[in-house]
C-alpha cells in the first residue's frame, strides 16, 4: 500500500521532470530559429550593412589589423587596461578574497560565499581546533592520570548527527536558490555570444548580429613576437590575459552565452561574471548573465586542453549598448531589427537585468522553460537532428 | 557488547610465543621476497613500493613548484631537452612536459603511493592479525596483487620517454583520444588496467579474509575499526574499479580501433567518459581516506587509554560514507552543462556526506575527552590529521554547492581542498600509522625526537604549501597551468617555499627510518601500554613469520 503510493509519487515526479525537459527542449529550438532567420535575412539598416548582411552564414573573418593597440571599438575609444581599477576583472596579487563581481548572480553567489559559507566553515574549523586544544590540555596524562571508560552517550551522538543536518539544510536553501537564479533562461532580446574553444584560442560568433566572427589569440610579450607581429602593450591588459581581439558585450543587456569546441574540451571562464561553462565538442552549452558595469574583464581557459592550455585567455570589453551597436556596425554586422530578436532591453522575469521595457510576448516566451545546456548533435553525427530531442541536455539521459 | 571491542581482556592470544620455533621458518631471500605468500612480507613490499613511488611523485611536485615559484616559464624547456637525451625540444613540447608532470604526479600519488601504502601495506600487515587470522584467505592471489603493481608502475614511468601522457590523471576524452597521439597514453591506460586488476584482486582477498577468517568470538561488531575501514574500502574498490576499467577500455578502443564512444563525430559523447570516470573517481577518494580513518581511530584510542567513543557509529559512518560516495560523482562535473535538477540533486547529495564525516571527527574528539592523553609521535600526527582533515572537509562543503562551484571549479581552490584531505589527510594518517606500527613491523623503536621534529617541520611546510592555494583559487587561478598572470605571483612564491620546508621534513623522516632500522632500540611487544588493545600488540615485535597457528579466542 505504502509502497505503491511511493511508486506513484516517484512516477509522477519523473513524468513532471520529463515534461519540463521536453518543454525546455522545444523552447530551445524555437529560440534558435528566429536567431538563424535574423542571420540569414539582412535587415538592411544601412546600405553598407545590408551588403555585409547578405553574406549571412558565410561569416567574415575578424579584421586582423594588428598594429593598433586601440583594438575593440574600431573608431570608438577602446578601453585601456591600465585605467581599470586594481583587481577588477583580473587577479590582484597577494590578496585572499574573491574577485569583485559585476553580475547580479555573481554578487549573489559572492554574498553566499562571503556571508554564509565562509563564516560557517571558519566557525567549524575553529570549533574543532578549540575542542582539540581543550582536550589536549585538560585530559593530558599529567593532569588526568585515570581515564574514564565512557564510550557512549546517545544524546550527544544524536545531537552531532542532527545539528549538522540542520546546518546543511540551512545552507541548501540559498544554494538551491542560487542554482535556480543561475539557470534563469535568457530572454528573447538577449545578445547571443557563441564561444568556440580551439587548441589554443577562442573564436566567437554573434549569430544575432549579422554573424560577426572574431578570433581571440593571446598577445605575446615584446621579446617573444616575430618581426612585424603585434606585441602586448600595457593598454591591452596583463601578461597572459590580453588578447588581440576582445569580446565586446553591452552592459545592462542579458547575454546568452553558448559554448562549444572544435577539438578537445575547453572551458570559458570569467571570474568577475561568476561564469564558467565547459566548451565541449558536439555539445552546445548555454548560460546567461548580465554585466552591470562597463570595463575590462579577463578570464582563462579552465579545462586542461593540451600544451598551451595556459595561453588561451578570455578578454571581455563591456561597453554601453550604444557603443556596442557602433562596434557591431563597424564590424560589418547588423543590429537585429525591432520586433525580431532585438537589442531592446527586455526584462527577464525574476531580474538580473536593469532598466527594461515590458514585452509581454518575450516574457511569456522566456517563461516556457529553461533553455540552458541544450545539446546539439553535430552535422557529422549519425544520430541526426531528430535522433536527439533537441536541447534536453542531461535531463534526457 | 561494543564496550568489550577494544578492551584488553577481550583479546587473548593463546600460546603464540611457544610456537616461535615452528613459526619462524623463513624461506631464502629470493623465495621470501619475490615469491612471497606471507601477508606481512607482502605488506612490507607494498610499503617499500609506496615509499619509492612517493619519492618519485613527491619529486615531481618539487619540479612543478620550482617552475611555479616565479611567473614565466623557467625550467621546462631545459627539462624537456634533458628528457629527450639532449635533443632540442619545441616550446610546445616543453609545455606538454608540464602536463606530463601534472599527470604523473596525480597518477603516482593516487595509484602507486596512497593506495598501496594504505591497503596493500597496512591492510596486508594488520587486517589478518587484528582479526586473529594466520594469513590472508588467498596468499598466492595476494602475491600477484603486488606483482601486478610493479609492471603497472614501470609502464607509467616509461611513458614520458615516448612523448608522455599529458592528459591529467582524469584522462578526459577527447584530449586523451585524438588530442594525444603516440603510445604514451596507451601505456598509461594499460598501467591503470594493471593496477586496477591488482586492486580488484586485493579487494576480493580482503573481503573473503574478513568475512571468513575472523577468530572464534570475533563478530563483525567486535572487529577493530581498521579492519572495518579496510572492509568498506574493499567493497568500494570492487564496485568502482570495474567501471574505471570499462571507461578506459573504451578510451583504448577509441584511440586504436576506430570506435567512437566518446567522439561526437560518431555519435559518442565526451561527457559520458566523465560520468564513468567520476563514478569510479569519487569512491576512489574515499578508498584513499577510509583506511586512514581506521588508523586514526586506533591511535586516538591507544594514546587516550580509552575505548573508541561510539564504536558502532564510527563503523556505520564509514559504511554510510561508502554508500553515499557512490551517488555524488557528478559534483566533479558541475560546469559540464548539466540541467538544473541534476545540479541540485548532486549539490544536496554531496552535502549529505558531511554528516557521517562530522560524526567521525566528533567521535575522535569524544574518545579523547576524559582520556589520559600522551603525545608520542603517532598521536601528534593523528591530532594533526583530525584538524587538517576538518579544514579540507569544510572547503568540500563550499565546493559541494553547484552554484558556487561555477567559480571554484578547476581553480586552485579545488587543488587546495583535495590536498588538504589527501596530502594533509591521507598522508598524515599514513605517517601516523607508520610511526604507530613501525616498532611492531620492524622490532625497532623509532627516534621520538626525530619523529616529533618530522611532524612539526612537515606540518608547517604543507600548510604553507597548500593554504595559499585557497587564495589563488579565490582570485581565480586555474589549475594545471605552467605559467600564470603576475597577479598570482605572491602566493605561488609562498607555496614553493612551503614545499621546501615540507621536503626538509621528509628528509628528517628518511633519516629517522634509516637510523631506527640500524640503531633503534629493540621494541617491546607492546610499546604503547594498556591503551593498545588490538591483537597485534599481543604478538612479539616483529611478529613471528606465521602467527596464530592456534587461533586466539575472543570473549
Amino acid at each position: 500500500m505504502l509502497r505503491t503510493g511511493f511508486k506513484k509519487w516517484v512516477l509522477a515526479a519523473s513524468l513532471a521532470m520529463t515534461g519540463v525537459a521536453a518543454a525546455g527542449g522545444a523552447h530551445a529550438q524555437a529560440a534558435t530559429s528566429p536567431a538563424t532567420a535574423a542571420t540569414a535575412a539582412p535587415t538592411g539598416l544601412r546600405p553598407a550593412d545590408s551588403n555585409q548582411g547578405t553574406s549571412g552564414g558565410a561569416l567574415q573573418k575578424a579584421d586582423a589589423a594588428p598594429a593598433a593597440p586601440a583594438l575593440a571599438m574600431d573608431g570608438a575609444p577602446a578601453l585601456n587596461a591600465t585605467a581599470s581599477a586594481p583587481g577588477v576583472g583580473q587577479p590582484l596579487d597577494g590578496v585572499m578574497h574573491i574577485q569583485p563581481q559585476v553580475t547580479k548572480n555573481g554578487l549573489r553567489a559572492h554574498w553566499f560565499h562571503d556571508r554564509i559559507l565562509f563564516p560557517l566553515i571558519t566557525f567549524i574549523s575553529v570549533l574543532v581546533l578549540v575542542l582539540l586544544v581543550v582536550v589536549m590540555v585538560r585530559f593530558r596524562a599529567a593532569r588526568n592520570p585515570v581515564p574514564s571508560r565512557t564510550s557512549h552517550n546517545t544524546a550527544i551522538e544524536v545531537a552531532w548527527t542532527l545539528i549538522p543536518v540542520l546546518i546543511l539544510v540551512a545552507i541548501a536553501v540559498p544554494s538551491i536558490g542560487l542554482l535556480q537564479a543561475q539557470f534563469k533562461p535568457a530572454p528573447a532580446g538577449a545578445v547571443t555570444l557563441k564561444a568556440i574553444g580551439n587548441q589554443w584560442f577562442w573564436s566567437y560568433q554573434y549569430p544575432d548580429h549579422g554573424g560577426i566572427e572574431i578570433t581571440a589569440n593571446m598577445l605575446k610579450e615584446g621579446n617573444q613576437v616575430a618581426p612585424g607581429e603585434r606585441a602586448r602593450s600595457a593598454a591591452d591588459g596583463p601578461r597572459l590575459l590580453a588578447t588581440d581581439n576582445r569580446v565586446v558585450l553591452p552592459v545592462g543587456v542579458p547575454i546568452r552565452l553558448i559554448t562549444t569546441a572544435n577539438d578537445v574540451i575547453h572551458s570559458w571562464a570569467v571570474p568577475a561574471f561568476w561564469i564558467k561553462l565547459d566548451a565541449i565538442p558536439g555539445r552546445l552549452n548555454e548560460t546567461s548573465f548580465t554585466i552591470d558595469k562597463p570595463g575590462l574583464y579577463f578570464g582563462q581557459c579552465s579545462e586542461l586542453c593540451g600544451a598551451r592550455h595556459a595561453f588561451m585567455p578570455i578578454a571581455v570589453e563591456a561597453v554601453t549598448p550604444e557603443q556596442f551597436a557602433a562596434w557591431v556596425r563597424a564590424k560589418g554586422g547588423t543590429m537585429p531589427a525591432p520586433g525580431k530578436a532585438s537589442d531592446a532591453v527586455i526584462p527577464q522575469p525574476g531580474a538580473d537585468n536593469s532598466a527594461a521595457v515590458m514585452d509581454e510576448a518575450a516574457v511569456a516566451n522566456a517563461m516556457t522553460g529553461p533553455t540552458e545546456n541544450g545539446t546539439d548533435t553535430p552535422t557529422t553525427s549519425p544520430q541526426g537532428a531528430t535522433g536527439n530531442p533537441g536541447g534536453v541536455g542531461e535531463a534526457g539521459r | 557488547m561494543t564496550d568489550t571491542a577494544l578492551h584488553p581482556s577481550a583479546f587473548v592470544a593463546h600460546d603464540d610465543h611457544h610456537h616461535h620455533a615452528d613459526a619462524d621458518h623463513k624461506p631464502g631471500f629470493f623465495a621470501r621476497w619475490f615469491m612471497s605468500t606471507n601477508h606481512k612480507d607482502i605488506g612490507t613490499l607494498y610499503l617499500i613500493f609506496a615509499i619509492v613511488a612517493g619519492i618519485i611523485g613527491g619529486g615531481i611536485s618539487g619540479l612543478m613548484r620550482a617552475e611555479l615559484m616565479h611567473p614565466g616559464i623557467q625550467y621546462l624547456p631545459q627539462w624537456a631537452t634533458m628528457l629527450h637525451g639532449g635533443q632540442e625540444q619545441t616550446f610546445d613540447q616543453a609545455l606538454h612536459l608540464w602536463n606530463v608532470l601534472v599527470t604523473a604526479h596525480g597518477l603516482i600519488m593516487v595509484f602507486f603511493m596512497v593506495m598501496p601504502a594504505m591497503i596493500g601495506g597496512f591492510g596486508n600487515w594488520f587486517v589478518p592479525i587484528m582479526i586473529g587470522a594466520p594469513d590472508m584467505a588467498f596468499p598466492r592471489m595476494n602475491n600477484i596483487s603486488f606483482w601486478l603493481l610493479v609492471p603497472a608502475f614501470l609502464l607509467l614511468l616509461a611513458s614520458p620517454f615516448f612523448g608522455g601522457a599529458g592528459t591529467g590523471w582524469t584522462v578526459y576524452a577527447p584530449l586523451s583520444t585524438y588530442g594525444e597521439p603516440g603510445p604514451s597514453v596507451d601505456m598509461a591506460i594499460l598501467s591503470l588496467h594493471l593496477s586496477g586488476a591488482s586492486s580488484i584482486l586485493g579487494a576480493i582477498n580482503f573481503i573473503t579474509t574478513i568475512f571468513n577468517m575472523r577468530a572464534p568470538g570475533m563478530t563483525l561488531h567486535k572487529m577493530p575499526l581498521f579492519a572495518w575501514s579496510v572492509l568498506v574500502t574493499a567493497f568500494l574498490l570492487l564496485l568502482a574499479l570495474p567501471v574505471l576499467a570499462a571507461a578506459i577500455t573504451m578510451l583504448l578502443t577509441d584511440r586504436n580501433f576506430g570506435t567512437t564512444f566518446y567522439d561526437p563525430a560518431g555519435g559518442g559523447d565526451p561527457v559520458l567518459y566523465q560520468h564513468l570516470f567520476w563514478f569510479f573517481g569519487h569512491p576512489e577518494v574515499y578508498i584513499m581516506i577510509l583506511p586512514g580513518f581506521g588508523i586514526i581511530s586506533h591511535i586516538v584510542a591507544t594514546f587516550s587509554r580509552k575505548p573508541v567513543f561510539g564504536y558502532l557509529g564510527m563503523a556505520y559512518a564509514m559504511v554510510a560514507i561508502g554508500v553515499v560516495g557512490f551517488v555524488v560523482w557528478a559534483h566533479h562535473m558541475f560546469t559540464t552543462g548539466m540541467s538544473v535538477n541534476v545540479k541540485m540533486y548532486f549539490t544536496a547529495a554531496t552535502m549529505v556526506i558531511a554528516v557521517p564525516t562530522g560524526i567521525k571527527i566528533f567521535s575522535w574528539i569524544a574518545t579523547m575527552w576524559g582520556g589520559s592523553l600522551r603525545f608520542p609521535t603517532p598521536m601528534v600526527w593523528a591530532i594533526g590529521f583530525i584538524f587538517m582533515f576538518t579544514v579540507g572537509g569544510v572547503t568540500g562543503v563550499v565546493l559541494a554547492n553547484g552554484g558556487v562551484d561555477d567559480y571554484m571549479q578547476d581553480t586552485y581552490y579545488v587543488v587546495a581542498h583535495f590536498h588538504y584531505v589527501l596530502s594533509l589527510g591521507a598522508v598524515f594518517s599514513l605517517f601516523a600509522g607508520f610511526y604507530y606500527w613501525f616498532p611492531k613491523m620492524s622490532g625497532k623503536m623509532y627516534s621520538e625526537l626525530l619523529g616529533q621534529l618530522h611532524f612539526w617541520v612537515f606540518f608547517v611546510g604543507v600548510n604553507l604549501l597548500f593554504f595559499p592555494m585557497h587564495f589563488l583559487g579565490l582570485q581565480g587561478m586555474p589549475r594545471r597551468y605552467p605559467d600564470y598572470p603576475d597577479g598570482f605571483a605572491h602566493w605561488n612564491n609562498i607555496a614553493t617555499i612551503g614545499y621546501m620546508i615540507m621536503a626538509a621534513g621528509m628528509a628528517i623522516f628518511f633519516v629517522n627510518v634509516i637510523w631506527s632500522l640500524i640503531a633503534g632500540k629493540k621494541a617491546p611487544d607492546n610499546p604503547w601500554g594498556e591503551g593498545a588493545t588490538t591483537l597485534e600488540w599481543t604478538l612479539s615485535s616483529p611478529p613471528p613469520f606465521h602467527q596464530f597457528e592456534t587461533l586466539p579466542k575472543i570473549d
